[in-house]
């Protein structure tokens, strides 16, 4: 919903000189490709169901960005967005995910037998594992626009199709408005509750509001299998445990998530997906997989290493500290996933993690050692 | 609904005012809700009790007063503008509110949002302004200082008097609402305005994406420097959008008279100087109102305000006078005394920290101001502020000397 945003037609009185926005201290994706010509064009475009240009910017203006981290800058407010506004989005999206251009197609892949390797991840080394992904109900705006009632559907629909897995899928779903204080407390101690957006990137883009309607956790009783419900995203799904076997959760992951779509497309629901963008998310930065893969990994020495950056970059992987994105790795100890979403199928994705983090784990071996490690150091993947 | 707008409009105001909305949505091409072209899907709409937000756990005035047939009657109606109602009330579903402090829950979007949600902006209204009936009763407007009686406070105890309100430009939507273009509208139209006065009054504007380093230590020094709003209430209204462009601070070079553009409302108007002489603070106050008005009617614009509600701002809570005028009074002995609660309400008074609301007293210096801001006049605010300010001083010399005070009689509401 662009609260705030005056309909169109009545802000159209103004000139597009008038109306365009001060980016002159920005550094965002959106704040690098949109121009005053560009936004002339868009401007008098809207999705069918509302979204206008300004509603998809609002967070990148309102957030200039940092000078060394470089923000996207925009959301979609529904599927359409990313056809009505592609001159914008095109590009973004282009830069943003390595050169993917728009007449580039998006390969799925969601079967676990393709995976090579992945169960023998060191467990000294490797303390968990995780793969997340998202995933939208096509027919229902995005959390930036959705209104009460959508996003109420959504999550009814969601519950209703998660409460007939069965098996080591069989779970609960706690919604954030009705759980008790133990079960709230329960949820914090197993890592799975998620609070109210506070990152101005997300609130400035209205994703935050009417919280905590509509919005809760399901989680597997084995506590395995866990999907966010109205969150940044209409589901986000993950699964994880502890240890090194990866293929044990990028298995469980793909079998979940193929189960969920069967359920909601016996429901007469799909996912939005196409084939050139993939899976559709709320913010470009996830189209494709919308896949992190990931594992909190004790790389002490490694991390010290002068080339450990250059390194994770030729792996094609990324550094978070154990908190998440933006927070320092304690003890050693870094949460390490794919860098990329679009382009790549999640196999490719799963594969790059399984292989980098099973190289890292070598190199951090030898410079316990005192080994060197410069005959490890792989080509650019 | 042409007779709320009691002021002459300007022709050049009539193009962006178009006929305000009755019973059903009249100008369907502007209602923003659905958009409907022939095969292509239509947005998913629900029906309104599917709509209505869960208010359960909420304690505004909003959620006190918006029953489910008010919002069903309430939610496919805009403002010409394309105001919703899901956008007014958005703050204070998304603010549930404190326990003990009940907040108002929802902000205007436009002038026509009063008119428009009446049904439940009118109920709030009487809730938060203690009785004031908008459907019967009428605002009285007056800024002639002269009719002020004393005034000049003991300095012994006054340290600083301040009076404060807000105006907003006919015609351009409200700080919730507003879009880049209509918010440099209001800047460039107050600007230039401010650029025309003289002597005392005379002063310069700082723009917060222009000002330089130096500049920005000086108002903060001064302590004139507004920031990007952080309060909850406020950003979920959608007030801080595009920060910060379009806002800025204006002062005359005497330092006693500041304008703040664009922060929650189009204009702040404040008034201040040290020391106890609330008159002169106040006879400034009226003078520079009066010239900034005149000002921008000679250019073809005017000031938001109608007969029953005075001076339209974007919280409902600031209507009528918006005025608070205070007082930086030490009162340390009284401060202490189980009875200022209630003397300070009987007084039609309140007390605030001296870093503002929700902040403590330092060194037994509270921040008195008065608690009504429509019904009641200007003028008979700031009088009812400089009695009371009075008595409470009279108690504190009182209680110095070891005498006992007495609690006065309540003073009437609406005079």
């Amino acid at each position: 919903m662009p609260f705030g945003n005056t309909h169109n037609q009545a802000k159209l009185k103004y000139s597009s000189e008038q109306e365009y926005p001060d980016l002159s201290k920005h550094n965002n994706y959106m704040a690098k490709i949109l121009t005053p010509a560009m936004y002339e064009r868009l401007r008098t475009k809207e999705t069918p169901s509302g979204f206008t240009l300004d509603d998809v910017i609002q967070t990148g203006v309102d957030n200039p960005g940092h000078p060394f981290i470089m923000t996207v800058g925009c959301v979609a407010g529904d599927e359409e967005t990313y056809e009505v506004f592609k001159e914008l989005l095109d590009p973004v999206i282009e830069d943003r995910h390595g050169g993917y251009k728009p007449t580039d197609k998006h390969k799925t892949d969601l079967n676990p037998d393709n995976l090579k390797g992945g169960d023998d991840l060191d467990p000294k080394y490797v303390l968990s594992s995780r793969v997340r992904t998202g995933r939208s109900i096509r027919g229902f705006c995005l959390p930036p626009h959705c209104s009460r009632g959508e996003r109420r559907a959504v999550e009814k629909l969601s519950v209703e199709a998660l409460a007939a897995l069965s098996g080591d899928l069989k779970g609960k779903y706690y919604a954030l408005k009705n759980m008790t204080e133990a079960e709230q407390q329960q949820l914090i101690d197993d890592h799975f509750l998620f609070d109210k957006p506070v990152s101005p990137l997300l609130l400035a883009s209205g994703m935050a509001r009417d919280w905590p309607d509509a919005r809760g956790i399901w989680h597997n009783d084995n506590k395995t299998f866990l999907v966010w419900v109205n969150e940044e995203d209409h589901l986000r799904v993950i699964s994880m445990q502890k240890g090194g076997k990866m293929k044990e959760v990028f298995t469980r992951f793909c079998t979940g998530l193929t189960k969920i779509e069967t359920l909601f497309r016996d429901r007469g629901h799909a996912f939005m997906w196409n084939e050139h963008l993939g899976y559709v998310l709320t913010c470009p930065s996830n189209l494709g997989t919308g896949l992190r893969a990931g594992v909190h990994v004790k790389l002490p020495n490694m991390s010290k290493h002068a080339k450990f950056e250059e390194i994770l970059t030729k792996l094609r992987l990324q550094k978070r500290g154990t908190g998440g994105v933006d927070t320092a790795a304690v003890g050693g100890v870094f949460d390490i996933s794919n860098a990329d979403r679009l382009g790549f199928s999640e196999v490719d994705l799963v594969q790059m993690v399984v292989d980098g983090v099973k190289l890292l784990v070598e190199m951090e071996k030898r410079l316990e050692k005192g080994q060197p490690i410069d005959n490890l150091i792989p080509a650019q993947k | 609904m042409a007779s709320s707008f009691t002021r002459i409009l300007s022709s050049k105001r009539n193009v962006g005012i178009l006929s305000l909305v009755g019973g059903s949505v009249a100008a369907g091409f502007l209602l923003h809700r659905e958009h409907v072209t022939a095969g292509e899907p239509l947005r998913r709409r629900y029906p309104a009790s599917a709509e209505y937000p869960d208010l359960r756990k909420h304690n505004n005035c909003m959620a006190s007063n918006l029953t489910p047939a008010i919002y069903a009657k309430l939610c496919d109606k805009a403002t010409p503008n394309g105001y919703t109602i899901d956008q007014a009330i958005q703050t204070g579903v998304d603010n549930p509110g404190h326990p003990f402090i009940k907040t108002v829950g929802l902000v205007a979007g436009d002038e026509e949002s009063y008119e428009v949600f009446a049904d439940l902006l009118d109920p709030v209204i009487k809730e938060r302004h203690n009785g004031y009936d908008p459907r019967v009763m009428k605002h009285p407007t007056d800024l002639n200082a002269t009719k002020i009686q004393s005034g000049v406070f003991d300095e012994r105890y006054v340290l600083s008097s301040r009076v404060r309100t807000g105006r907003s430009i006919r015609g351009l939507s409200l700080p919730p609402a507003c879009t880049r273009a209509e918010r440099r509208e209001v800047e460039r139209v107050v600007v230039d305005a401010l650029s025309g006065l003289k002597g005392d009054l005379a002063g310069k504007y700082y723009s917060l994406t222009l000002m330089t380093e130096q500049e920005q230590q000086q108002l903060i020094d001064d302590h004139f420097l507004f920031d990007k709003p952080v309060s909850p209430l406020l950003t979920c209204a959608g007030m801080a959008r595009d920060w910060p462009d379009a806002r800025g601070i204006w002062h005359n070079n005497e330092k006693t008279f500041l304008i703040w553009i664009n922060e929650e409302d189009h204009t702040r108007v404040i008034s201040m100087e040290k020391g106890g002489n609330m008159k002169r603070v106040f006879e400034r106050f009226c003078r520079g109102l009066k010239e900034v008005e005149r000002l921008i009617q000679e250019r073809g614009w005017e000031f938001m305000w109608n007969e029953r509600l005075g001076y339209i701002l974007t919280c409902p809570s600031n209507l009528g006078t918006g005025l608070r005028a205070g007082v930086h009074v030490k009162l340390p002995r009284l401060g202490k005394d189980p009875r200022f609660s209630k003397i300070l309400d009987n007084l039609r008074l309140q007390k605030r920290g001296t870093g503002g609301v929700d902040t403590a007293a330092v060194g037994g210096v509270f921040d008195i101001s008065n608690l009504d801001r429509l019904g009641q006049s200007e003028v008979q605010l700031v009088q009812t502020v400089i009695d009371g300010v009075n008595y409470l001083i009279e108690c504190e010399k009182r209680l110095e000397k070891g005498q006992d005070i007495k609690v006065p009689a309540p003073l009437k509401q609406f005079k």
